[in-house]
């Protein structure tokens, strides 16, 4: 072991040598214990991700635990209505950080298929979510590909003492798509004035509640 | 800066909960709970580990579905009606399409009833072993579960060899089905039914005369028959009751009347039974599946092109001029077929009951009103008449022997 | 062919000789009876002692924007809601459809818990989505919906996308949370 020619230091075979957030990271990208937060078809396609055939549990997602004070990986798999809302944040809240969350799902995303007067248009209005699974349902394969995809993200930008999460752009809300309004539609549900007046009426709502 | 929890504001008991005896126990059971399957919700009053009273709630999974189907064609709508009763997908589609061409006074071709019969006896095992893999994960036996979730995966193989999706298929259309069935299929079929008999009796060994599964379900949850009836259940919760009713048998639907199977009963009416009936539904649908397989009828599968539903094949678009004005006068957004202004329901024996849509029409090619009449709802309102007088760890059994989806539930 | 259910003339004609101001017709095999608001629990009760001891669903369907008259009938025209019964008979396999009609300002029925207790969930539900009151019913609350919600959904003057109810929750940021 000779700090010798040209300043490098020669190690023996058994030393490995790093910065702590990466082996932070590296430890808990794969131990991601994953809370299910499954309420629709989804869930089912997250039960199946974690069967035998498309096992989640070869990535490190191996126990599914129901508490929220167990686990660091939220997946919200299905749609979230109004209804449940208050839950979905009080879990989020009740989980330790670091944590994660993944939003698993067009329904969970942006809303899917259902834009009705009950159904969130996305979780990302009232979460922080730092993973997107289109699909709908997503196969078994997307998602993991997702776990594999947040645990490379955890790995770039982990530190140890969650610093990445003070960060600016972290902190902002998101959004996952832009609001669109169809030009072409003749639904009135979809008129610019019209939704005007009802954003009114729902602010004035607002205030009553 | 910190925001305070969101609170339960939502919350309504009836009079009855709200009153305070000092020595029961109020347990938040769910919505976010591994035993309750997704989002339900129990409020239950405990005298220690006894069940006094408990308050189901649900609710949590209500997104709209009746409202969506006033404003989706009835093509457009099987999709949606995939998402409701999620692990059967398939059983929806034909409910769905049974009751519009009801309405629509269609009468299908015989391959196509045959295929349709097919896919939802296919769907009925497949939701059958997830229903029982799920009493046997909540009580504990999570091998169980994964031989249920493998052979399920075989069903989902299936499903895309057939159209290309696992599962929210969206199989069905008016007056036919969006793929024809190939030789592969059959073939996968075949293997399908030579294989799943050995799955299945490696199942029956795990837990049929399993002393701890047995002790846990036995004589708990009971529901007479004069209560099964009253309570409006239908499907396998009744039929372990003693209500021998079978749309199936009762009111033979697509080519049922065609194939010998029995109706399975059983008279207990506790969650052993609902089990051991559900464990023979499979074997009886496998039954009809082998006797189909083997005379799937051959001919069209869609109705002809002169009914103007169903969308001609390309060959008749470019050859007969039929074929061209039909293939038009449908996918215009402007046109469309004829629908009576008049209202009807149609039900078919879903894997978990009777499921029927009641079904109005207005001329245009959305129904004016799509209502879904849910098992689950009757089911899950029957609970708290199951569980007065159980323990605690009885609550679990109960609610998955009761095989309540919450997307069906709440739609 | 097509299974017709078996045929329920014989009830329809003590029904009708029974109580008055009763129509009937037939679509698709499908028998409904029309009954007017006041005699429908008793019409009901007598159904369930003939033999309907299945409660299949109850439900409504809100004619606003209908533009024909339900079911071809011109008599049930007039009235925005129109409620369905179905019922059946574990027994005889017969299906019947019990329609009643009731209109603004207070839609109100009278309760069938009293005969099945399958109504109890179904009505509530009825209640929570158009707003009709089922007068004798133990427990009527909200039951898809939440409490604080004001609106009933599923009539055709609200609106798919809703009035602005579904977003009206506090956001949380990583900072907050």
């Amino acid at each position: 072991m000779a700090v010798a020619d040209s300043g490098k230091l020669h190690l023996p075979e058994n030393v490995v040598v790093s910065r702590l957030d990466e082996l932070a990271s590296w430890c808990r990208k794969n131990s991601l214990w994953p809370m299910p937060f499954a309420t629709a078809c989804c869930g089912i396609e997250l039960m199946a991700t974690g069967a035998s055939k498309h096992d989640l549990a070869r990535f490190g997602a191996e126990v599914f635990r129901f508490s929220p004070r167990q686990c660091d990986l939220m997946i919200v798999a299905g749609r979230v209505v109004m209804k449940m809302l208050p839950v979905l944040q009080r879990i989020w809240q009740q989980m330790h950080e670091p944590k994660w969350c993944i939003s698993m799902g067009a329904c969970a995303s942006t809303g899917g298929v259902f834009d009705t007067y009950a159904v969130v248009q996305g979780i990302d209005r009232v979460i922080p979510v730092d993973l997107y699974v289109p699909g709908c349902p997503p196969r078994p394969e997307q998602l993991i590909q997702a776990i594999i995809d947040l645990q490379d993200k955890i790995q770039r930008e982990g530190t140890i003492t969650g610093r990445e999460f003070d960060t600016p752009s972290r902190q902002a809300r998101k959004r996952a798509l832009v609001e669109l309004v169809d030009p072409l539609s003749l639904d009135a549900s979809r008129n610019p004035v019209l939704q005007r007046e009802l954003a009114a009426e729902a602010e004035s709502f607002a205030g009553r509640s | 800066m910190s925001i305070a929890p969101p609170t339960f504001e939502s919350v309504s008991l009836p009079e009855a909960a709200t009153r305070s005896e000092d020595f029961l126990w109020t347990l938040n059971f769910g919505p976010q709970h591994p035993a309750t399957h997704t989002t339900l919700r129990l409020v239950l009053k405990l005298d220690g580990e006894r069940v006094v009273d408990a308050i189901p709630e649900m609710g949590y999974l209500h997104s709209g579905f009746e409202k969506i189907g006033e404003h989706l064609t009835f093509n457009q709508y099987v999709t949606v009606t995939d998402r409701m009763n999620y692990i059967s997908p398939m059983a929806n589609n034909v409910a769905w399409h049974h009751a519009v061409e009801t309405l629509l006074g269609i009468e299908l071709t015989p391959r196509c009833k045959v295929i349709r019969t097919i896919i939802a006896e296919l769907a009925r095992i497949s939701d059958h072993l997830l229903s029982n893999g799920a009493v046997g994960l909540d009580t504990g036996a999570f091998t169980f579960f994964l031989y249920g979730f493998y052979q399920r995966e075989v069903i989902y193989d299936i499903f895309e060899t057939l159209c290309g999706a696992r599962f929210t298929n969206s199989y069905t259309r008016v007056g036919g089905v969006s793929h024809d069935v190939t030789p592969l299929v059959v073939e996968k079929i075949r293997t399908f039914v030579k294989t799943f008999p050995k799955t299945l009796n490696d199942m029956e060994r795990l837990l049929t005369r399993n002393r701890i599964f047995v002790d846990r379900t036995k004589g708990v949850g009971v529901l007479t028959k004069e209560a099964a009836i009253n309570r409006g259940a239908t499907g396998p919760v009744a039929r372990a009751s003693g209500v021998t009713r079978d749309l199936r048998k009762d009111e033979p639907y697509l080519a049922y009347g065609d194939y010998d199977f029995n109706v399975c009963c059983a008279t207990a009416g506790d969650c052993y039974a609902r089990y051991l009936v559900r464990m023979e539904e499979m074997r009886e649908s496998l039954r009809i599946v082998t006797q189909a397989i083997e005379n799937i009828p051959a001919g069209p599968v869609n109705i002809g092109i002169d009914q103007r539903t169903a969308l001609p094949t390309k060959q008749q678009v470019y050859s007969t001029i039929e074929g061209t004005i039909s293939h038009f006068e449908l996918s215009m957004s402007n046109r469309g077929f004829e629908v009576p202004c008049e209202e009807s329901y149609a039900a078919i024996e879903a894997p978990n009951g009777e499921l029927g849509f009641y079904l109005v029409g207005d001329g245009n090619e959305s129904a004016y009103r799509a209502r879904c009449r849910p098992p689950s709802v009757l089911n899950f309102a029957m609970f708290p008449h199951l569980i007065r007088g159980h323990t605690l760890s009885d609550v679990v059994a109960v609610l998955g022997s009761l095989n309540i989806i919450a997307a069906e539930l709440d739609r | 062919m097509p299974f017709t259910p078996p045929p329920v003339d014989d009830v329809i004609a003590a029904m009708t000789g029974r109580f008055g101001g009763l129509e009937s017709t037939v679509f698709r095999g499908q028998t409904r009876l029309v009954v007017p608001v006041e005699a429908s629990l008793d019409v009901l009760s007598d159904l369930k002692q003939r033999g309907f001891d299945l409660l299949v669903d109850v439900t409504c369907v809100d004619y606003l924007e209908y533009r024909d008259p339900p079911m071809q009938m011109p008599s049930c025209s007039g009235r925005r809601y129109g409620l369905v019964y179905l019922l059946a008979s574990t027994t005889t396999n017969q299906r019947l459809t019990v329609r009643v009609f009731v209109d603004d300002p207070k839609p109100t029925v009278p309760s069938v818990v009293p005969l099945w207790e399958a109504a109890n969930w179904l009505e509530r539900e009825v209640w929570d989505l158009f707003g009709i009151r089922f007068e004798g019913h133990p427990d009527l609350r909200r039951l898809v919906m939440p409490e604080e919600f004001t609106a009933h959904p599923l009539r055709k003057d609200y609106p798919l996308q809703g009035r602005g109810e579904r977003h009206n929750f506090p956001v949380i940021t990583r900072h907050e949370s």
